[in-house]
């Protein structure tokens, strides 16, 4: 091994010694109320907000990299790229001059409530209709009961849910089948897919701890 | 109860945990694990092996949980299984992509495709295959579609933290008849996952993926040891039920 190589296990040992470190302390800060374990784990977890800030410049500048590089290679989505890029460019000028020039500052929240809020409420309406459609294709792609119990329940939420045209509430469907299918089999079925989740949560962190998974420098 | 049982109830919860998780990693067996047949990770092997020889490319897209919140979880099992998948197709034409809604996970997808190209026949490490396509779950899922769309990718993976916008992400992948396998820590993208995507993972099967991918035998016995402690949990509620029934508690 050269020393390159010698440098880089032994700075990898180190990452993960200080990764397995500050994971256990912030663990016990957690279930341990005493004044030094919580101020430590607060201060780790402080830390962490605020590379998590410095991340998001790290993130931003990947998204530029990416997108100019669509640019240069003439790809299909270049346009969209090159709209993105300039787009990035005056809300970001726009967010610096805000701080100095508070009269700017309507400017730059309108960039959010008149461009974001509208584009994304409009993909909302458009997963309406994807998941209408999507339901319609489970039934031909995955023909069995559990995919029928799926679409009849969702069906069952949906007409219990709404006033239906000249029928209104439709009495049995709202005031009896829909609350006993998602306050009982719902909210149970909920649960036991919850706790599966938090236990495999709790392996996942502890394979992180144990420094058998790491995302923090390889293998 | 008072603050200092339920911490103490907690932490002895991941010290058994931890224990089981060690202790069966470390009992040397006869015969390897044998764990329920999960149809879903066959088919995962099935197309990323397509992938190889079509020469095309995989696309793992690792959701917005935020690696400051429990939410990261997911992500983290997302990263597992990108890791592996990357070694999986190292003798492919071309690395897998990886998008994310969170910058930190963008920046560990790619130190993870790093850590995979030392080992693989593509070339050089390209850092923008690791990408944060967007900040909030929409623009993320938009910046998703055109990787999805643009890319020439043949199987798709989403595993993390979503939302329903997850069936956006699915609904393109599969209009580009691209292979769909889909988990979710969330109940929400759970359902629409089940509605949209062609291999759904429900509930924890998304954290049993390294177990099924042999990424090594600390995965194994984990899932092993989520058995046990489901098991545990089922005892508990039960017993505590009857004695709830016969007026004890």
């Amino acid at each position: 091994m050269n020393l390159k190589g010698l440098f880089a296990t032994i700075s990898r040992s180190w990452l993960t010694a200080i990764a397995i470190a500050f994971g256990v302390l912030a663990l016990i800060g957690y279930f341990f109320t005493s004044t030094i374990l919580t101020g430590l784990r607060l201060l780790l977890l402080d830390l962490a907000v605020i590379l998590a800030g410095f991340a998001v410049f790290v993130g931003v500048a990947n998204l530029l990299n990416v997108h100019s590089k669509k640019i240069k290679r003439h790809d299909k989505s270049a346009s969209y790229s090159t709209l993105l890029i300039i787009v990035l460019i005056v809300t970001f000028l726009l967010g610096l001059v805000a701080r100095f020039f508070p009269a700017v500052n309507p400017l730059f929240n309108g960039a959010f409530n008149y461009i974001q809020l509208p584009v994304e409420a409009s993909l909302m309406a458009i997963l309406a209709v994807t998941l209408t459609y999507a339901a319609v294709r489970l039934l031909r792609r995955r023909f069995n009961w559990l995919s029928v119990v799926f679409l009849v329940t969702a069906l069952l939420i949906i007409f219990g849910t709404v006033s239906l045209p000249f029928l209104g509430e439709v009495p049995g469907l709202s005031g009896l089948v829909r609350p006993l299918l998602s306050q009982v089999f719902a909210a149970s079925g909920a649960r036991g897919i919850l706790l599966g989740v938090g236990l495999g949560t709790l392996a996942m962190g502890l394979r992180v701890l144990f420094g058998a998974d790491r995302p923090y420098g390889g293998k | 109860m008072t603050n200092l049982v339920l911490g103490l109830i907690g932490f002895a919860l991941v010290l058994v945990s931890a224990v089981l998780i060690i202790g069966l990693a470390a009992w040397r067996r006869k015969s390897p694990p044998v764990f329920r047949d999960i149809p879903t990770f066959a088919r995962m092997r099935h197309a990323v092996g397509r992938v190889v020889e079509d020469g095309t490319r995989l696309h793992v897209s690792l959701g917005h949980g935020a690696l400051s919140t429990p939410q990261s979880a997911s992500g983290l099992a997302g990263l597992v299984l990108l890791g592996r998948l990357a070694e999986l197709t190292s003798a492919g034409d071309q690395p897998p992509i990886a998008t994310s809604g969170d910058s930190g996970i963008a920046i560990l997808s790619q130190d993870v495709l790093q850590a995979a190209s030392k080992v693989s026949a593509q070339g050089a490490y390209d850092p923008t295959l690791g990408r944060l396509t967007g900040l909030t779950p929409f623009s993320y899922a938009a910046g998703a579609i055109t990787t999805i769309r643009d890319e020439n990718i043949s199987a798709n993976m989403f595993v993390g933290n979503f939302g329903a916008e997850s069936g956006l992400m699915i609904e393109a992948a599969e209009r580009e008849n691209s292979f769909t396998m889909a988990g979710s820590d969330n109940l929400t993208a759970q359902a629409v996952m089940y509605g949209t995507a062609q291999e759904p993972l429900i509930g924890e099967e998304l954290f049993a993926a390294g177990a099924y991918t042999d990424a090594g035998r600390l995965h194994s016995s984990s899932l092993t040891a989520q058995d046990i402690l489901r098991w545990g949990i089922i005892a508990v509620m039960l017993i505590g039920s009857i004695l709830k029934v016969l007026g004890v508690l």
